[in-house]
């Protein structure tokens, strides 16, 4: 009686054909719903417009390296010329063509600085000294006129050092100020919170181009004729003062966000104001604060291209500049494109390292 | 006290005023200094801008060079300041530069209110229009209705407005912030009229155009632009030396002196020429210079033809015409006064 019953597995029904596979993946994501495949239809139909004439340009009609500018230019397509014939000019703008190589290594020396300081592993006492190594580098081939360097006044300065300098040096003396202004502005000292609100409040009210425009402009009026300060000093600290007050808006949401119970256990412990902050406080508001924080390292990045105004080449400035050779004029396309790039990876590798940063300084939390 | 310093310095006036011979404070920092800081249009084809290499080229330019090799005999005596068009003022105001070499209009509130003292012009520019020559249009009082491309914020916007309304034609303006963008509009066929300095009409015509012969720059002129270098007031040894340095480039085309022919004069017997070269001594001494500041500026940068030609003349990519800036023996405006 049990040749009714089947014995043996049934081999596996294959899904209806509706809920896996590329068709059902098509309409469970794009033509789930009426508007949602108009959307899809629409959005193809510009991709089909935009991508081949785009591809066109880059790749397929474009000129290769050393096709000279009349040419360039009856063809159309992109000039990639003009990059390989500017390029030295973009990433280092006026400084001496034959001593190229130190600005070259001082954007090696940035770099690994930077990399160096991102590896939790080398978050040591040791890290400082590196830093301060490594800027004295930056400085003796940057300027010269040591060891046998000859010296190179900060005005012929430019390209993507510059860039770096203004950003890198800018964002690591800010970064402490604005703890303190964070601080501050929390302080239960009334003076010390009156002048640390309305410092951050002055600054963020005014915006950074005018700051900059005080600072290259208005400044030297007040000082007697002949008395110069240094042009790109002086907007470096008018960087450094927009970006203090911006993180500490950012630090102090941070601190805002640590419990009440947290400060009271400090004071239990009978840690005084700066054992806690050092110890307790700041370490969890910091990692509270990073999102924010790199919100701000990422648009100052962008705004130190806004020193265009006050006349020093930053690497935009340098691309601008470039394009007004007479014999390279109208490839503004190449231009723009190359030094977009550059900007997104700078850009792009801070956003994911503060992801991962983030991640990591959150497993504590984690439920 | 403090009328005792008021009448040192009343003294100090008066005597400076009474001696004269003095240099003023701007030409001695600068000789004492031993380089010229000059004021540059931080990217301006053919007036101001760097190469490839990035050393600066341009016909402002030049005339810092030129000034340079007057009082040092060196061209590279120049510490180049890029300025942008809200720096400039500042910058020659407060002592930055000395001198401002940034194809800058000469107006009478910038040599009043501003305190320039202008140089002879090294540029006279104007305000002009380029058209598609499918359009048919052989002037600009056929523009009546145009669409007209204009950059933002320029005294080019309100010469186009003032042109329109007393010729009693209408326009749409399409204004744009960066002149890049005015030009990348002009030549997708946003508009029919493209309007900005002939100048630099005509360097977009040569240079940014895919097809230069399809665009025609209309006859019409409609504003006086003429370019000089500036210094600030207070320093007139230093106005002079600035000012008599572009004179000598221009008596020097005028008498057909050039960079490669110059030594061929210095023996000449002509009295003129004897003492712009600095062979019958007098014009150096009276501009507190070396006697031979003429010969200098002339052997290393030119007469002023040469410079001209070497930044934006015809063989250059901006291919500008002599037009005004021919001398004024050939019906242009440049004129040299008498060197003695």
């Amino acid at each position: 009686m049990t040749d009714n019953v089947h014995t043996g597995s049934i081999p596996d029904e294959r899904p209806p054909a509706n809920t896996v596979g590329p068709v059902a993946w098509l309409r469970n994501n794009l033509f789930n719903t009426w508007y949602n495949a108009l959307l899809t239809i629409l959005i193809a139909w510009l991709l089909v417009k935009a991508i081949p004439p785009l591809l066109d340009w880059l790749i397929f009609s474009a000129n290769s390296f050393g096709t000279p500018p009349q040419v360039c230019r009856q063809q159309g397509g992109a000039c990639w010329t003009f990059v390989s014939e500017k390029l030295r000019f973009v990433m280092f703008g006026t400084f001496p063509y034959d001593e190229q190589w130190r600005p070259l290594v001082t954007i090696v020396i940035i770099i690994a600085l930077v990399l160096m300081s991102c590896d939790r592993r080398f978050w040591k006492p040791w890290l400082g000294l590196m830093w301060v190594g490594g800027l004295t580098a930056v400085g003796v081939l940057m300027w010269g006129g040591v060891l046998g360097l000859t010296y190179v006044e900060n005005t012929l300065w430019g390209g993507l050092p510059l860039t770096l300098m203004l950003s890198v040096i800018g964002l690591s003396v800010a970064f402490p100020a604005s703890i303190l202004l964070a601080l501050g502005r929390r302080s239960q000292l009334p003076a010390i919170r009156v002048m640390s609100v309305t410092y951050i409040e002055l600054i963020r009210g005014v915006p950074l181009i005018s700051l900059l425009f005080m600072a290259s402009v208005m400044f030297p009026l007040f000082l007697p004729t002949g008395v110069n300060f240094d042009k790109l000093l002086r907007a470096q600290i008018a960087f450094i003062m927009f970006a203090a007050a911006y993180m500490a808006e950012a630090i102090r949401g941070g601190l805002q966000a640590i419990p009440k119970g947290q400060y009271e256990a400090a004071d239990a412990l009978g840690l005084n104001y700066w054992q806690a902050m050092r110890k307790i406080i700041l370490p969890q508001a910091l990692a509270i604060s990073i999102p924010p924080l790199v919100n701000t390292f990422i648009s100052f990045f962008k705004d130190t291209s806004l020193v265009i105004i006050i006349g020093l080449y930053d690497l935009l400035g340098t691309a601008k500049a470039a394009l007004s050779d007479p014999a390279w004029r109208g490839f503004y396309r190449e231009a723009y494109l190359f030094i977009g790039v550059i900007y997104w990876v700078f850009c792009y590798s801070m956003s994911k390292y503060s992801q991962k940063l983030e991640r990591d300084l959150r497993r504590g939390h984690r439920r | 006290m403090k009328s005792g310093i008021l009448a040192a310095a009343a003294a100090a006036v008066v005597f400076g005023a009474v001696t004269g011979a003095q240099a003023g404070p701007t030409l001695d920092a600068v000789k004492g200094r031993g380089f010229v800081q000059c004021g540059v249009n931080a990217g301006l084809p053919g007036f101001g801008n760097p190469d490839s290499s990035g050393n600066w080229t341009g016909l402002d330019v030049d005339y810092c060079r030129a000034v340079a090799v007057a009082l040092f005999n060196d061209p590279t005596k120049v510490k180049f300041t890029p300025l942008s068009a809200q720096q400039r003022f500042p910058a020659i105001q407060s002592g930055e530069v000395d001198l401002l070499s940034r194809n800058t209009t000469v107006t009478l509130t910038r040599d009043t209110s501003v305190g320039l003292n202008f140089a002879p012009v090294t540029y006279y520019d104007g305000q002009g229009f380029m058209v598609n020559k499918k359009l048919g249009v052989k002037s600009a009082k056929e523009l009546n209705g145009a669409t007209v491309c204009v950059q933002a914020g320029t005294t080019t916007e309100l010469n186009l407005a003032d042109y329109f309304r007393s010729n009693n034609m209408s326009y749409n303006p399409v204004v744009i912030e960066s002149n890049d963008e005015v030009n990348a509009a002009y030549f997708a066929g946003r508009c029919d009229v493209l309007t900005t300095d002939a100048s630099g009409l005509a360097g977009t015509r040569a240079g940014v155009a895919p097809v230069p012969d399809d665009h025609v720059i209309l006859p019409e002129i409609i504003s006086k632009e003429p370019l000089a270098p500036a210094v600030r007031h207070g320093d007139d040894q230093w106005f002079d030396v600035v000012k008599w340095t572009v004179y000598a480039t221009i008596q020097a085309e005028e008498m057909g002196i050039t960079s490669k022919n110059v030594d061929e004069f210095v023996n000449s017997k002509n009295p003129e020429i004897q003492r712009i070269l600095g062979t019958s001594p007098g014009m150096g001494k009276a501009l507190g210079l070396d006697e031979k500041w003429a010969y200098n500026v002339i052997k290393a940068v030119g007469n002023y033809g040469e410079i001209f030609e070497r930044n934006v003349g015809l063989k250059t990519p901006l291919k500008l015409e002599r037009g005004l800036n021919a001398l004024w023996t050939n019906g242009g405006l440049q004129y040299a006064m008498p060197i003695r």
